[in-house]
């Protein structure tokens, strides 16, 4: 009798426990929520785009999974991206958020994914305080972040003799950062920051922080902000003649998209760091020609090609575990290379950090040019153990713990 | 180095001016809106939306038809205007009757709408608009590099937002205007046609933020949002100057430029706040602006 009881319980036991392991994709289908800015001034880099970018590794993917697709507006506003997420999590049965580009909103949104273990992919956002102090066992960091722009263009003006800073600093969580980084890359490196300046987000007039930049002599302006912001800086630093002047400026996050919106006149020369440029190999063309298409052919961003390269893993990895939860899916992914037109030997650390190859690139001039979307020369290719942040300085909890 | 409260007079002496300059921009958008609010009793939300198109009716000149940023100049404040009728006509003349808040829903529809569309077509991060050869470079002034453009700026802006506060207080096409405001009924009886005066005013005072945006394509980026970020600023302006009042938004938008200017200066993070707590303030101490009379 006893022994029965024993078997009963342990038959129970072991029942449970292949009940956990065998959880399946909870209602048949697959729910990805993109996230982003389609309003604002990261619409462009992130946006359509990267809803074009989730659908196409989706179609790409094929197989059996039922994958649904949906797409929201934050506003760069952190309360409306959390809610938004909670929604989609609570209401719709979303598994996987991607994108999320805005560090405040991304930190805002890792509050609540973390939450109801639900996956969390972010391409757009940059703060390394994602895979820091806030990290989160559903999520993973794939495209860049400051630590890696900082890396490869900091380092790269200051041994060409760039070796006194003033930075004009977007007024959040990302360009603190951002400038942080940057500053601590350049002060590393033998060089020093003479001052800086705050600016609010989206700001349509630079001229007043571009005089402050221009009088405190540093040889270079850092420009730790993003998107239509650092457009108007460069647009405006052209015309007050800051360059003409000596000094130099440094993008420290350009994209692609902003180097189209200004032109090569106005661009050329400029060095950044990215994560992805479309002409590189004949994948990455391959894939960018199919992205164009759709997009009035506009070439994809780092931050839309990085949306492709991690849905496609996210599928794969859900596939082969046939499970949807979020902690489930991205141990799965870590444990798997990623291998594609973004990213060789590319690799998911503990801390939610992908590593991959960076790339050092200056925009060309006009004549350099020899077709549409022409823009970059790579100067060199920063590998990815450099290029991020060293799992040992990381204070994430899971790779201290 | 002489220096001012810590700053660098130099230092001081280029923000200032700077903010002259977008205070043009800012008397130039708050005196069309001053004027429509003044005749039509319209609060026009789009505002920010028809700027937004001067600018791109340049680009689309320069980059499609080849035509340069000078004929630019008067084509798209014309090319603003006549849109600007046809709002009028077709939509905005339902609704004198009305509330004014229907006035308000209505432009800030039409005003979500125009960007929509644009964003749709043109994606966000704007298009390149180069200043016209005359205008590139600039002057050393001693204390700062003034770029050719933007003094032009200010001095466009300044000859505009006169001429037109002449039109209105000096002229007998003004007397009539200020009359209609006033008594339209009796107006009519004396065989002025009181609407077609409200069309031509509601015409030109978006041809006003057509020129505005045009004057600005060389200096920002020329993209959809570029009058969503300005247009929260020029209502904080009107209401600052007072309702319906022109000079009082002309001269209103000149010193929001300067204020906002030193703020760069001495608080940096605080720059695009500042405009609103001046409004917080004004609407306390002055409810009907620092120009405005009480209306019966």
């Amino acid at each position: 009798m006893r022994l029965t009881k024993l078997a009963l319980a342990t038959t129970a036991l072991v029942g449970l426990a292949t009940g956990a392991a065998q959880a399946e994709i909870s209602d048949g289908v697959i729910k990805i929520g993109v996230l982003n800015d389609r309003s604002g001034l990261y619409a462009d880099l992130s946006g359509e785009g990267s809803v074009v970018a989730a659908r196409m590794a989706v179609e790409d993917f094929g197989g059996d999974l039922q994958v649904e697709i949906l797409s929201a507006d934050h506003q760069n506003k952190p309360d409306v991206g959390s809610s938004i997420a909670r929604q989609w999590i609570d209401q719709d049965g979303v598994d996987l958020i991607i994108d999320v580009p805005t560090s405040s909103v991304a930190l805002a949104v890792q509050q609540v994914t973390s939450d109801t273990d639900t996956a969390f992919i972010s391409s757009g956002a940059a703060t390394t305080a994602l895979t820091n102090d806030q990290c989160a066992p559903t999520f993973v960091h794939w495209t860049y972040d400051t630590y890696a722009l900082s890396v490869g263009t900091g380092k790269a003006v200051v041994e060409q003799g760039g070796d006194s800073w003033f930075f004009l600093t977007a007024d959040y969580a990302f360009g603190h950062q951002l400038e942080a980084d940057t500053k601590r890359v350049v002060e590393e490196n033998g060089g020093q920051v003479v001052g800086q300046v705050r600016h609010p987000l989206s700001t349509t007039d630079f001229s007043s922080f571009l005089l402050q930049a221009q009088s405190s002599g540093a040889k270079v302006i850092g420009l730790a902000n993003a998107g239509g912001d650092t457009t108007n800086a460069i647009k405006q630093a052209n015309s007050f003649g800051i360059v003409q002047g000596g000094q130099q400026l440094a993008a420290l996050l350009g994209f692609i998209t902003d180097v189209h919106a200004l032109g090569l006149d106005v661009a050329q020369g400029l060095t950044l760091t990215t994560g992805f440029y479309w002409d590189r190999t004949d994948e990455s063309r391959e894939f960018s020609e199919r992205f164009g298409e759709r997009m009035n052919g506009q070439m994809p961003t780092m931050v839309h090609a990085g949306v492709y390269s991690a849905v496609a893993h996210y599928l794969k990895a859900a596939a082969e575990i046939d499970d949807d939860g979020g902690k489930a899916v991205v141990d799965q992914m870590k444990t798997v290379p990623v291998n594609d037109f973004f990213a060789e030997n590319g690799e998911i650390r503990a801390d939610g950090r992908m590593i991959h190859d960076m790339y050092l690139v200056q925009v060309k001039t006009p004549e350099e040019s020899e077709k549409p979307w022409d823009y970059y020369n790579i100067l060199a290719t920063i590998p990815a153990a450099e290029a991020f942040q060293p799992l040992e300085q990381s204070t994430c909890s899971l790779v201290t713990n | 180095m002489q220096t001012i409260l810590g700053i660098p007079a130099p230092l001081l002496f280029g923000q200032l001016l700077i903010g002259l300059i977008n205070g043009a921009f800012y008397a130039l958008l708050s005196l069309g809106l001053a004027v429509i609010f003044g005749v039509l009793n319209v609060i026009n939300f789009a505002h920010g939306a028809l700027y937004m198109m001067g600018a791109f009716v340049g680009w689309f000149l320069l980059t499609h038809l080849g035509i340069g940023y000078w004929p630019a100049l008067v084509l798209a404040p014309l090319v603003v205007g006549a849109i600007g009728i046809v709002i009028e006509r077709t939509m905005l003349s339902r609704l004198y009757d009305l509330d004014h808040l229907y006035g308000l829903l209505l432009t800030f529809g039409l005003a979500l709408i125009i960007e929509g569309l644009f964003i749709n077509y043109y994606g966000v991060s704007g298009q390149p608009y180069a200043p016209p050869q005359a205008l590139q470079g600039g002057y050393n002034l001693g204390f700062m590099f003034l770029p050719a453009y933007r003094g032009w700026v200010i001095v466009a802006s300044l000859i505009v937002c006169f001429g037109t506060w002449l039109l209105i207080e000096r002229t007998q096409l003004g007397a009539y205007l200020r009359a209609a405001v006033e008594r339209p009924e009796l107006v009519r009886a004396f065989g002025i046609n009181v609407p077609l005066m409200m069309t031509l005013t509601y015409g030109f005072a978006v041809a006003l933020a057509g020129f505005a945006g045009i004057l600005a394509a060389p200096v920002y980026t020329v993209s959809p949002i570029m009058g969503q970020n300005l247009i929260i600023v020029v209502f904080a302006i009107v209401v600052i100057g007072g309702l319906g009042s022109i000079l009082g938004s002309i001269v209103t938008g000149l010193g929001i430029g300067l204020v906002e200017g030193l703020t760069r200066t001495f608080w940096p993070e605080a720059s695009s706040t500042v405009v609103f707590v001046i409004m917080a303030i004004v609407l306390i101490l002055r409810p009907h602006g620092l120009f405005g009379r009480p209306r019966e």
